[in-house]
């Protein structure tokens, strides 16, 4: 048996089974991906692409981004990665919309999708679409929205704050230059001396007490609580409609976190903008949310309102989060102490994700992925305890 | 960084000791000496009996070569190199220095030209590679690039001889002018001309040989880059792909790059000791050759000083520069 084993060479775990890759598979995978990636590289570097083909309706006019069926792939060596495989939400307009869901579930690729800066080659939209209303009233489909179209986009209508504040600004410039660059980027008529001026406004917006002292210093003479203020400074700066923030305050200590989040908060309220604010830390969510959506390996397991979520959370998963809810503030995973692991993305099985961590489960979950449940206009969970066809059927005898 | 710089000077000194007092030894150990290799002949013929050849090598410094011997003259030779005289060479009788003068030129500039083209062929390639990794251009030039790094000198030498001077004869196959063309004397541009001429297939060797490592250094470092967290801001912003690969992440790849470049310019009056003795060009890798067949030591110990000095002043020059470059380090 061991011998044999020579040929399989990488092993995939899944919860039902493991997989093993021999060396034939794995020059089919990458001869596969090689195909697609071609194919999906190719739409994307199309040039003069007509308005019509990427220009589209929203559903709801109140919503500056509507993401529907998503399904980002990564298609590396050792098979798919479903980072993000069917997701729906709606980032309505002047609301903080919440996504919370354990490291590695797909937060950031979905996010990133709507940048299109999912890292590719290998990482691509595969289906479904993300549809942003612009401040002109157009609507887009980012999906299919061309390259150079989207330079237009990012940074100036949708801007984003990183997780770490350390690393996400370039060491080599100094902070004005490269606030000056988005501004002379994206507005017309600016000169660099106007450049600069709304540079120092904007570092002043966002609480910098000395904003002439910092324009002209480099990133590593800043603290990490003053870089990440440099950097929601410069994702304000041309005004943008969305804010992305990706865990913004994950790499930064308890008190420098309250003080940004706060900022972030005022922000706001100026701008009358929204924000898709990231998080792994539901007591985050529970401040500033007005939305909830919650992950798990790639897709929306429950999403509501902030008081649907916290006061009648429905899927076991959230149910157990916020069981594990700690009271003071943690920096990492840990506040996730639901047992079990998360699935594999590139092994996942054909029945509810959560099946082999789920405290509550049934026969009936080992059956299809389970369907969304609707409980108000808002909220929604994705569990076979709710779903009526079931409790109609043979298994309410049991119960 | 003031004190680091110090004390990389003050390592660079022990160093710079204990590799001179290992060559003079070695060197004194070679089994034919100077006076061995010269008068050989003349021994045999019987013109000169040992007693001579004894006595030339009392003249020389070379008869005692006892452990003791060799430390009384290796300490003679020390103290006069720290005052800035190398001795005499035994094989060009001149003094080491002269020799060294004159002849660096030459290698210089043949280092010096390939340098320059192994950087505006090199980095843009580095680039362009990184920016599109795994792409058929990618790997054609990684391909070209190992083989030009693989390749021995000599034998690439040998090869682009037999091509282009041999078979096609376009460009002469050795020496540094044409022998068979006698010049007016104030023709000075012919001359020249003719130089340039010979220098060619050198100096295509040299930038061969040289070109893939620039380019993989570059590619390995745009890579790293690419990946960092700053590019994936400066995407956020809206940059274009152009604006996002030629400053933002070279800018940050020329701090490596212009580290080990600026490394290197010292050591461009090294010369290149096999590719100018195969295409016979008088520099001074091609006079050291010579110079260590014969057992000239105070040439050798002359030369290989140089050669150790120029390393101290390319790693001190790569210090200064890393300095220059990022701003993230500073004097003081
Ligand atoms: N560049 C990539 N290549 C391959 N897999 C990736 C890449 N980026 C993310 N993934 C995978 O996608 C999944 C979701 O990642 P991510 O969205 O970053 O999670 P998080 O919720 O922590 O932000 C993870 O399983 C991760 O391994
Ligand atoms: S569907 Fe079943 S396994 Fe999945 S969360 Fe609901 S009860 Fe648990
Ligand atoms: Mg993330």
């Amino acid at each position: 048996m061991g011998l044999l084993n020579i040929f399989k060479r990488k092993k995939i775990e899944g919860i039902d089974n493991t997989m093993y890759l021999t060396l034939r598979d794995e020059r089919r995978i990458s001869k596969e991906n090689n195909k697609i990636i071609k194919y999906y590289e190719r739409m994307k570097a199309r040039k003069n692409v007509p308005e019509e083909e990427y220009l589209t309706q929203m559903r709801d006019p109140n919503n500056v981004v509507e993401f529907e069926n998503l399904h980002t792939y990564f298609f590396t060596d050792v098979g798919t990665v479903k980072s993000v495989n069917g997701v729906s939400f709606d980032v309505p307009q002047g609301k903080i919309v919440g996504i919370v869901g354990e490291s590695g579930c797909g937060k950031s690729v979905t996010s990133l999708s709507l940048m299109q800066l999912v890292q590719a080659p290998t990482g691509q939209i595969v289906e479904g679409s993300i549809r942003y209303k612009a401040n002109d009233g157009k609507c887009y489909e980012i999906t299919k929205v061309p390259r150079d179209k989207m330079l237009k986009i990012r940074g100036k209508d949708i801007s984003m704050i990183f997780q770490e504040p350390m690393t996400s600004l370039n060491p080599v410039f100094r902070i004005g230059e490269q606030m000056d660059e988005v501004v002379l980027l994206h507005e017309d008529g600016m000169t660099p001396e106007s450049a600069k001026k709304r540079s120092i406004e904007m570092l002043r917006l966002v609480g910098i007490a000395m904003p002439e002292k910092i324009y002209s210093k480099y990133p590593h003479e800043l603290s990490g609580g003053m870089r990440q203020r440099v950097m929601i400074a410069m994702a304000l700066s041309c005004n943008p409609r969305l804010i992305i923030a990706d865990e913004p305050t994950t790499a930064l200590d308890v008190t420098i976190q309250a003080q940004i989040l706060e900022l972030l908060r005022e922000i706001k309220e100026k701008i009358n903008g929204s924000i898709m604010l990231i998080t792994h830390d539901l007591g985050v969510i529970a401040e500033m949310a007005d939305l909830v959506v919650v992950m798990y390996a790639g897709r929306i397991i429950e999403k509501g309102t902030v008081r649907e979520i916290f006061h009648s959370p429905k899927h076991p998963y959230t149910i157990g989060l916020m069981k594990s809810k700690p009271s003071g503030k943690t920096t990492d995973d840990r506040l996730f102490s639901i047992k079990g692991q998360v699935p594999n993305p590139i092994n996942m099985p054909d029945h509810c994700y959560f099946y082999n961590r789920c405290d509550r489960a049934m026969e009936v979950c080992l059956g299809e992925y389970p369907k969304l449940i609707q409980f108000s206009p808002t909220h929604f969970a994705a569990c076979y305890l709710y779903d009526e066809s079931r409790l109609s059927g043979d298994d309410l005898a049991k119960e | 960084m003031l004190k680091y710089l110090l004390k990389r000077l003050g390592l660079a000194i022990i160093i710079l000791l204990g590799a001179s007092a290992l060559i003079y030894l070695l060197s004194m150990l070679m089994p034919a000496d100077y006076i061995d290799n010269q008068t050989s002949a003349a021994l045999q013929s019987g013109a000169m009996t040992m007693e001579d050849v004894m006595r030339l090598k009392e003249l020389y410094g070379l008869a005692d070569k006892s452990i003791g011997g060799i430390a009384k003259s290796y300490i003679t030779w020390l103290k006069s190199t720290v005052s800035g005289d190398l001795g005499f060479s035994f094989l060009y009788g001149k003094p080491v220095t002269t020799v060294l003068s004159e002849y660096i030129w030459i290698s210089f500039m043949i280092a010096f030209i390939s340098y320059i083209l192994q950087i505006i062929i090199g980095i843009p390639m580095g680039i362009k590679a990184s920016v599109s990794q795994y792409s058929a251009y990618d790997y054609t030039v990684s391909v070209f690039a190992m083989m030009g790094t693989a390749l021995p000198s000599f034998f690439l030498s040998a090869l682009l001889m037999n091509v282009f001077a041999i078979k096609l004869g376009i460009f002469p196959l050795q020496g540094l002018t044409t022998a068979t063309t006698v010049f007016a004397p104030d023709a000075h541009l012919q001359i020249l001309l003719d130089k340039v001429w010979h220098l060619v297939l050198p100096i295509t060797v040299l930038t061969l040989l040289n070109v893939g490592g620039t380019m993989k250094f570059t590619r390995t470092n745009m890579l790293e880059v690419l990946n960092s967290d700053y590019i994936r801001t400066a995407r956020a912003k809206g940059l274009s792909e152009k604006v996002v690969t030629y400053k933002h992440a070279f800018r940050n790849t020329m701090i490596p790059l212009v580290t080990s470049l600026s490394g290197m310019l010292p050591g461009l009056f090294g010369g290149a000791m096999i590719t100018e003795t195969v295409f016979a060009i008088p520099g001074i890798g091609y006079m050291a050759l010579r110079a260590t067949r014969q057992g000239d030591i105070p040439f050798i110990m002359g030369y290989n000083m140089f050669l150790a000095a120029l390393t101290v002043a390319g790693m001190l020059i790569s210090d200064i520069m890393y300095m220059v470059v990022d701003p993230r380090v500073k004097l003081s």
